[in-house]
């Protein structure tokens, strides 16, 4: 089933970190295998936030193995090798798992496809975000539990999408828990509710352009499609529109980038969106409990309908 | 179960017209018995006055909690309640097969008022999927929008939105009559077997695909036909009751009735295994 929620505050900041964790949580019904989070921060815009992982959390199945901390120890001193050699100086280090790495980078480079080639040719290394707001934070477990873990409520920023996940199409684990970053553009983050039916058929395509895939989850296809499209030009807009006739199957889908926060649905209208749209405020989910948690009083709120494209920008 | 397939109330029920069809084997046929029109109440239904009104406050129950909630309001005889801060709840409201008038003050979530025979019931917000689904007799009002599959397999009674619905709207009916006061997505209609729908704004693509039967009434545009869905010809007699029908509804009061499109069956999908491929391929 899963459960996407996403909001943006418009002219101002907010606690998205908080508010997207309740809204969230609010759907952890429709699937809490994983959980994850796109969170858009007020930053200075000067360092790349990298946030990368060094192992995965395993969950029922998945094609991956649990490993040994010093395995994830071994992987990171060869980023860390990688990083110095490419002339990125990491400014601030966190790790709040033994897999799990948040870096800022000091670091000037126009196109992030070499950067991410470099980085991700480390065996059992995955970059989850790159960009100078965007972090991505996934894990197994509902919302609440990510975010203890991760300590996300306290974030604050403009916008934030999120997916609450229940593994039908690939394993449990982080490589297939959303959202997917838009591989390799800065700040481009994708969640999707759904199912793709010529997921293979497209990633031949892409893969054949140069384009990379990491999980076998269908829904990463809409973050490479994406950026794929962009990548040959195209607006956030343009290329979501072009993924109506382009994906075949049933979706709902967000987009978000550094100063924006879009919607996208297939023309059968097979999967629900609730959305909230005021002056400083858009707010979207799955259901509409999700935008009750971060807005109890009465409001109006709509169904987009089929085939329907929005974008808004910060 | 076993004296309802007599003789006597089959010709009785059909000689008033109600139905034609005449079951066999070991499908159970539970006719309609005029005489019991007066006295037919559901096991466990209450008798209630709607001069009794209460409120409910569900902001901190469950779904099952509140519906559990009203049937023992119901049982103490009010006719008439009032819930407060539904706050987009699922499942709230399902199975009511009493008289009773519902009021609730905010939005519901899916499958809303699922499965009611009987209650008058006023939604002061939006619903969310499938409202109403099943709806066997009585009003369901909505003053905004709705989402997805609204009112799908309902048997009778009335169901009213004053704002904009999602897709699929009329999935399955059987029976009853929906009114939206704005616009309805895609596949408005789909496979509806009777009943009537009435759409005063815009619809989207696939209106009307694959119904058996039942008419649908559009206001505005039509995105696209589905599959033996065909014009017909508005008559005086359709434009009386869609004038009464709205009234009802207390929405289109000025709305240009002549301008209404009716749409029904082609009926060239009926009998579809005995057609021909050629013939197949024509229809759809």
């Amino acid at each position: 089933m899963c459960g996407i929620a996403g909001l943006i505050h418009r002219g101002k900041s907010s606690n998205v970190g908080s508010e997207l964790q309740g809204m969230l949580q609010a759907l952890k019904h429709r699937g809490e295998d994983s959980t994850g989070y796109a969170l858009y921060g007020d930053t200075d815009g000067k360092n790349f936030i990298m946030r990368f992982k060094v192992g995965e959390n395993v969950g029922e199945g998945s094609s991956s193995i649990m490993e040994d901390v010093s395995v994830y120890d071994e992987r990171k001193k060869i980023v860390d090798q990688t990083l110095s050699e490419m002339g990125a100086k990491i400014v601030k280090e966190e790790r709040t798992l033994p897999y799990s790495l948040r870096y800022e980078l000091e670091y000037n480079a126009k196109d992030l496809l070499e950067f991410s080639q470099k980085v991700e040719s480390i065996p059992g290394v995955e970059i989850l975000s790159m960009g100078k707001s965007l972090e991505v934070i996934k894990d197994l477990g509902n919302a609440k539990m990510v975010c203890d873990r991760y300590s996300l409520d306290k974030l604050v920023g403009t916008h934030a999408i999120g997916h609450a996940r229940m593994a039908t199409e690939s394993g449990v684990d982080i490589k297939s828990a959303h959202p997917f970053w838009g591989y390799p553009f800065s700040d481009v983050s994708v969640v999707h509710n759904g199912q793709l039916t010529n997921y293979w058929n497209n990633r031949r395509i892409l893969e054949n352009k140069g384009m990379r895939f990491m999980s076998e989850c269908d829904s990463e296809l809409i973050a490479v499609y994406i950026a794929q499209k962009m990548r040959e030009g195209a607006s956030l807009q343009e290329g979501m529109k072009d993924s109506l006739t382009g994906l075949d199957g049933v979706f709902t889908y967000f987009v978000a980038t550094k100063n924006s926060l879009g919607m996208a649905k297939d023309t059968m209208a097979a999967k629900p969106l609730v959305l909230y749209e005021s002056d400083d405020l858009v707010a979207m989910g799955s259901e509409e409990i999700a935008i009750r948690s971060v807005l109890p009083q009465e409001i109006d709120t709509y169904d987009p309908f089929d085939g329907e494209v929005k974008v808004w920008e910060i | 179960m076993g004296n309802l397939k007599t003789t006597e109330k089959k010709s009785k029920a059909q000689s008033m017209g109600m139905h034609t069809e005449v079951l066999t084997g070991r499908t159970q046929q539970k006719f309609f018995n005029p005489d019991e029109a007066e006295n037919f109440y559901y096991f466990g239904t209450y008798d209630v006055d709607f001069n009794k009104r209460t409120d409910l406050d569900v902001l901190n129950m469950s779904a099952p909690e509140a519906n559990k909630e009203i049937d023992n309001l119901m049982s103490q005889g009010y006719g008439t309640i009032v819930i407060k801060n539904p706050q987009g709840k699922h499942s709230l409201g399902v199975g009511i097969l009493n008289k009773l008038n519902l009021i609730f003050e905010g939005s519901l979530g899916y499958f809303g008022m699922g499965s009611c025979d009987g209650p008058i019931v006023r939604i002061n917000g939006r619903v969310g999927w499938s409202c109403a689904e099943n709806l066997m007799a009585g009003k369901v009002v909505i003053e905004k929008n709705a989402g997805s599959c609204f009112g799908a397999a309902i048997r009778g009674g009335d169901l009213i939105c004053k704002g904009s619905v999602g897709a699929r709207t009329g999935i399955d009916m059987k029976g009853g009559t929906i009114i939206i006061g704005g616009d309805a997505g895609a596949f408005t209609g789909f496979m509806m077997q009777r009943g009537r729908i009435i759409i005063l704004g815009d619809v989207g693509i696939n209106l009307g695909d694959s119904m058996y039967d039942g008419t649908i009434f559009v206001g505005g545009e039509i995105g696209s036909y589905g599959s033996d869905a065909v014009d017909s010809e508005l008559t005086s007699s359709d434009q009386d009751w869609l004038r009464r029908k709205l009234k009802v509804a207390e929405i289109g009061e000025n709305f240009d009735l002549s301008k209404m499109k009716k749409i029904v069956a082609g009926k060239k999908l009926w009998n579809y295994d005995n057609l021909e491929p050629t013939e197949k391929k024509g229809a759809i």
